[in-house]
Protein backbone atom coordinates (compact mmCIF):
# COMPACT_ATOMS: atom_id res chain seq x y z
CA UNK A 1 0.00 0.00 0.00
CA UNK A 2 1.36 3.41 -0.91
CA UNK A 3 1.80 5.82 1.94
CA UNK A 4 0.72 9.37 1.32
CA UNK A 5 3.67 11.72 1.00
CA UNK A 6 3.66 14.42 3.65
CA UNK A 7 4.19 17.98 2.49
CA UNK A 8 5.42 20.92 4.51
CA UNK A 9 3.13 23.72 5.54
CA UNK A 10 5.38 26.46 7.02
CA UNK A 11 2.46 28.86 7.49
CA UNK A 12 1.12 26.62 10.24
CA UNK A 13 4.41 25.79 11.93
CA UNK A 14 4.10 28.33 14.70
CA UNK A 15 0.54 27.43 15.62
CA UNK A 16 1.16 23.71 15.40
CA UNK A 17 4.70 23.20 16.67
CA UNK A 18 6.12 26.30 18.41
CA UNK A 19 4.98 25.26 21.89
CA UNK A 20 6.11 21.67 21.45
CA UNK A 21 9.53 22.69 20.17
CA UNK A 22 9.89 25.36 22.85
CA UNK A 23 9.11 22.86 25.61
CA UNK A 24 11.51 20.37 24.04
CA UNK A 25 14.28 22.97 24.00
CA UNK A 26 13.66 24.51 27.42
CA UNK A 27 13.74 21.11 29.11
CA UNK A 28 17.22 20.61 27.70
CA UNK A 29 18.80 24.05 27.97
CA UNK A 30 16.81 25.36 30.97
CA UNK A 31 16.82 28.88 29.59
CA UNK A 32 13.64 30.36 28.11
CA UNK A 33 15.38 32.98 25.97
CA UNK A 34 17.89 30.54 24.59
CA UNK A 35 15.09 28.04 23.91
CA UNK A 36 13.20 30.72 21.96
CA UNK A 37 16.32 31.41 19.88
CA UNK A 38 16.77 27.72 19.16
CA UNK A 39 13.13 27.39 18.06
CA UNK A 40 13.50 30.40 15.81
CA UNK A 41 16.71 29.00 14.31
CA UNK A 42 14.95 25.67 13.80
CA UNK A 43 12.18 27.31 11.79
CA UNK A 44 14.71 29.27 9.73
CA UNK A 45 16.71 26.12 9.05
CA UNK A 46 13.46 24.32 8.19
CA UNK A 47 12.55 26.94 5.61
CA UNK A 48 16.05 26.91 4.20
CA UNK A 49 16.16 23.16 3.77
CA UNK A 50 12.48 22.62 2.91
CA UNK A 51 13.48 21.31 -0.50
CA UNK A 52 15.34 18.45 1.20
CA UNK A 53 12.24 17.26 3.06
CA UNK A 54 11.44 13.83 1.68
CA UNK A 55 7.97 13.58 3.13
CA UNK A 56 8.71 10.27 4.85
CA UNK A 57 8.34 11.60 8.39
CA UNK A 58 5.86 14.01 9.90
CA UNK A 59 6.58 17.73 9.87
CA UNK A 60 7.00 17.67 13.65
CA UNK A 61 9.52 14.81 13.60
CA UNK A 62 11.47 16.60 10.91
CA UNK A 63 11.49 19.89 12.81
CA UNK A 64 12.49 18.10 16.04
CA UNK A 65 15.43 16.49 14.24
CA UNK A 66 16.57 19.98 13.20
CA UNK A 67 16.14 21.26 16.77
CA UNK A 68 18.13 18.30 18.09
CA UNK A 69 21.06 19.41 15.94
CA UNK A 70 20.71 22.92 17.33
CA UNK A 71 20.83 21.55 20.89
CA UNK A 72 23.98 19.53 20.07
CA UNK A 73 25.56 22.62 18.51
CA UNK A 74 24.76 24.58 21.66
CA UNK A 75 26.20 21.83 23.87
CA UNK A 76 29.41 21.71 21.81
CA UNK A 77 29.70 25.46 22.02
CA UNK A 78 29.43 25.55 25.82
CA UNK A 79 31.65 22.48 26.03
CA UNK A 80 34.45 24.23 24.19
CA UNK A 81 33.92 27.62 25.83
CA UNK A 82 33.81 26.50 29.43
CA UNK A 83 36.07 23.65 30.28
CA UNK A 84 36.81 21.66 33.36
CA UNK A 85 38.91 24.45 34.88
CA UNK A 86 35.79 25.98 36.40
CA UNK A 87 35.13 22.93 38.54
CA UNK A 88 37.01 22.85 41.80
CA UNK A 89 39.15 19.82 42.42
CA UNK A 90 37.82 17.49 45.08
CA UNK A 91 40.43 14.73 44.93
CA UNK A 92 44.22 14.74 44.60
CA UNK A 93 45.05 13.98 41.00
CA UNK A 94 48.72 13.08 41.48
CA UNK A 95 51.12 11.78 44.09
CA UNK A 96 50.69 9.17 46.77
CA UNK A 97 47.25 10.57 47.71
CA UNK A 98 45.96 10.35 44.15
CA UNK A 99 42.20 9.75 44.19
CA UNK A 100 41.81 10.65 47.88
CA UNK A 101 39.72 13.54 49.17
CA UNK A 102 41.43 16.93 49.38
CA UNK A 103 41.21 17.93 53.06
CA UNK A 104 39.10 21.07 52.68
CA UNK A 105 36.67 19.28 50.38
CA UNK A 106 36.00 16.37 52.73
CA UNK A 107 32.25 16.07 53.49
CA UNK A 108 31.27 17.45 56.88
CA UNK A 109 28.46 16.21 59.08
CA UNK A 110 25.27 18.11 58.36
CA UNK A 111 23.93 20.00 61.36
CA UNK A 112 20.35 20.45 60.33
CA UNK A 113 19.71 17.70 57.83
CA UNK A 114 16.88 16.19 59.80
CA UNK A 115 15.01 19.32 60.90
CA UNK A 116 14.37 20.76 57.49
CA UNK A 117 12.18 18.62 55.33
CA UNK A 118 12.82 18.10 51.65
CA UNK A 119 9.45 19.64 50.86
CA UNK A 120 10.68 22.99 52.10
CA UNK A 121 10.37 25.63 49.35
CA UNK A 122 13.45 27.54 50.50
CA UNK A 123 15.45 24.35 50.23
CA UNK A 124 14.26 23.83 46.66
CA UNK A 125 15.21 27.40 45.81
CA UNK A 126 18.68 26.90 47.27
CA UNK A 127 19.07 23.71 45.26
CA UNK A 128 18.15 25.60 42.07
CA UNK A 129 20.76 28.24 42.93
CA UNK A 130 23.38 25.52 43.37
CA UNK A 131 22.46 23.86 40.05
CA UNK A 132 22.61 27.25 38.32
CA UNK A 133 26.10 27.75 39.76
CA UNK A 134 27.39 24.66 37.97
CA UNK A 135 29.26 25.17 34.71
CA UNK A 136 26.60 25.26 31.98
CA UNK A 137 27.45 21.93 30.38
CA UNK A 138 27.43 20.19 33.77
CA UNK A 139 24.08 21.74 34.63
CA UNK A 140 22.66 20.70 31.27
CA UNK A 141 23.70 17.04 31.55
CA UNK A 142 22.79 16.90 35.23
CA UNK A 143 19.29 18.28 34.62
CA UNK A 144 18.66 15.92 31.72
CA UNK A 145 19.77 12.89 33.72
CA UNK A 146 18.50 13.74 37.21
CA UNK A 147 15.66 16.21 36.90
CA UNK A 148 14.16 15.18 33.56
CA UNK A 149 15.21 11.54 34.16
CA UNK A 150 16.29 10.80 30.60
CA UNK A 151 17.95 7.47 29.92
CA UNK A 152 21.75 7.56 29.75
CA UNK A 153 21.66 6.28 26.18
CA UNK A 154 19.25 9.00 25.13
CA UNK A 155 21.39 11.79 26.56
CA UNK A 156 24.53 10.37 24.97
CA UNK A 157 22.75 10.21 21.63
CA UNK A 158 21.26 13.68 21.92
CA UNK A 159 24.46 15.39 23.02
CA UNK A 160 26.80 13.13 21.10
CA UNK A 161 28.85 12.14 24.15
CA UNK A 162 30.00 8.78 25.49
CA UNK A 163 28.52 7.11 28.58
CA UNK A 164 31.82 7.43 30.45
CA UNK A 165 31.89 11.12 29.58
CA UNK A 166 28.37 11.45 30.96
CA UNK A 167 29.27 9.73 34.24
CA UNK A 168 32.31 11.95 34.74
CA UNK A 169 30.07 15.00 34.31
CA UNK A 170 27.37 13.62 36.63
CA UNK A 171 29.99 12.71 39.23
CA UNK A 172 31.57 16.17 39.20
CA UNK A 173 28.20 17.90 39.17
CA UNK A 174 26.92 15.92 42.16
CA UNK A 175 30.12 16.48 44.15
CA UNK A 176 29.82 20.23 43.51
CA UNK A 177 26.13 20.24 44.39
CA UNK A 178 26.67 18.37 47.63
CA UNK A 179 29.35 20.85 48.66
CA UNK A 180 27.21 23.84 47.65
CA UNK A 181 24.22 22.55 49.64
CA UNK A 182 26.47 21.78 52.60
CA UNK A 183 27.87 25.33 52.63
CA UNK A 184 24.62 27.13 51.95
CA UNK A 185 21.95 25.01 53.57
CA UNK A 186 22.83 22.05 55.69
CA UNK A 187 25.60 23.73 57.65
CA UNK A 188 24.47 27.31 57.23
CA UNK B 1 42.75 -10.34 43.89
CA UNK B 2 42.17 -7.75 46.63
CA UNK B 3 44.31 -5.26 44.71
CA UNK B 4 41.92 -5.54 41.78
CA UNK B 5 39.01 -4.67 44.03
CA UNK B 6 40.76 -1.72 45.64
CA UNK B 7 39.45 1.67 44.55
CA UNK B 8 40.20 5.29 45.44
CA UNK B 9 37.72 7.72 47.02
CA UNK B 10 37.33 9.39 43.62
CA UNK B 11 36.35 6.05 42.07
CA UNK B 12 34.15 5.14 45.05
CA UNK B 13 32.16 8.37 44.83
CA UNK B 14 31.83 7.93 41.06
CA UNK B 15 30.29 4.49 41.63
CA UNK B 16 28.15 5.89 44.43
CA UNK B 17 26.84 8.56 42.06
CA UNK B 18 26.19 5.97 39.35
CA UNK B 19 24.32 3.77 41.80
CA UNK B 20 21.96 6.65 42.61
CA UNK B 21 20.55 6.01 39.13
CA UNK B 22 20.70 2.23 39.61
CA UNK B 23 23.33 2.01 36.89
CA UNK B 24 26.30 0.65 38.86
CA UNK B 25 27.33 -2.89 37.94
CA UNK B 26 27.58 -5.73 40.45
CA UNK B 27 31.38 -5.63 40.48
CA UNK B 28 31.28 -1.87 41.03
CA UNK B 29 28.93 -2.33 43.97
CA UNK B 30 31.25 -4.95 45.48
CA UNK B 31 34.22 -2.60 45.11
CA UNK B 32 32.23 0.21 46.69
CA UNK B 33 31.18 -1.87 49.68
CA UNK B 34 34.73 -3.05 50.22
CA UNK B 35 35.87 0.56 50.11
CA UNK B 36 33.30 1.46 52.77
CA UNK B 37 34.98 -0.99 55.18
CA UNK B 38 37.97 1.31 55.41
CA UNK B 39 36.63 4.73 54.45
CA UNK B 40 34.37 6.62 56.79
CA UNK B 41 34.38 9.74 54.61
CA UNK B 42 32.92 7.93 51.61
CA UNK B 43 30.34 6.29 53.88
CA UNK B 44 29.28 9.74 55.01
CA UNK B 45 29.33 10.99 51.40
CA UNK B 46 27.03 8.14 50.39
CA UNK B 47 24.59 8.82 53.20
CA UNK B 48 24.42 12.49 52.23
CA UNK B 49 24.26 11.59 48.55
CA UNK B 50 21.15 9.48 49.20
CA UNK B 51 19.54 12.48 50.85
CA UNK B 52 20.51 14.66 47.89
CA UNK B 53 18.87 12.13 45.55
CA UNK B 54 15.60 12.37 47.47
CA UNK B 55 15.83 16.13 47.16
CA UNK B 56 16.48 15.90 43.41
CA UNK B 57 13.48 13.59 43.06
CA UNK B 58 11.13 16.18 44.61
CA UNK B 59 12.61 18.78 42.28
CA UNK B 60 12.16 16.43 39.33
CA UNK B 61 8.46 15.86 40.10
CA UNK B 62 7.90 19.62 40.28
CA UNK B 63 9.71 20.26 37.00
CA UNK B 64 7.91 17.52 35.12
CA UNK B 65 4.54 18.97 36.11
CA UNK B 66 5.44 22.19 34.39
CA UNK B 67 4.62 22.52 30.67
CA UNK B 68 6.61 25.29 29.05
CA UNK B 69 4.77 27.29 26.41
CA UNK B 70 5.55 30.38 24.39
CA UNK B 71 3.43 33.44 25.14
CA UNK B 72 1.07 34.74 22.46
CA UNK B 73 3.31 37.77 22.14
CA UNK B 74 6.35 35.55 21.51
CA UNK B 75 4.42 33.63 18.88
CA UNK B 76 3.34 36.81 17.11
CA UNK B 77 6.95 38.04 17.09
CA UNK B 78 8.16 34.68 15.81
CA UNK B 79 5.55 34.70 13.05
CA UNK B 80 6.63 38.16 11.99
CA UNK B 81 10.31 37.15 11.94
CA UNK B 82 9.51 34.07 9.92
CA UNK B 83 7.48 36.07 7.40
CA UNK B 84 10.37 38.50 7.01
CA UNK B 85 12.77 35.61 6.59
CA UNK B 86 10.66 34.08 3.83
CA UNK B 87 10.80 37.29 1.75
Amino acid sequence: MLQEKITLNPDKWINNYADYLFNYAVVRVNDGDLAKDLVQETFYAGLKSAKNFLGKSTERTWLVSILKRKVIDHYRKINSEKGQAEVRMNFYDTGENEGSWIEERVPQSWDNASEKTIENQELKTQLEVCIDNLPEKYAMVFRMKTIQEFETEEICKELDITASNLWVIIHRARIQLRKCMEDNWFNN
Amino acid sequence: MFKKLHITCNEATTICNKSQYKEASLIEKIKLNLHFLTCEICRLYTKQNNKMSRLFKVNSIDCKRKINCLSEEDKRALKKQLEEYKV
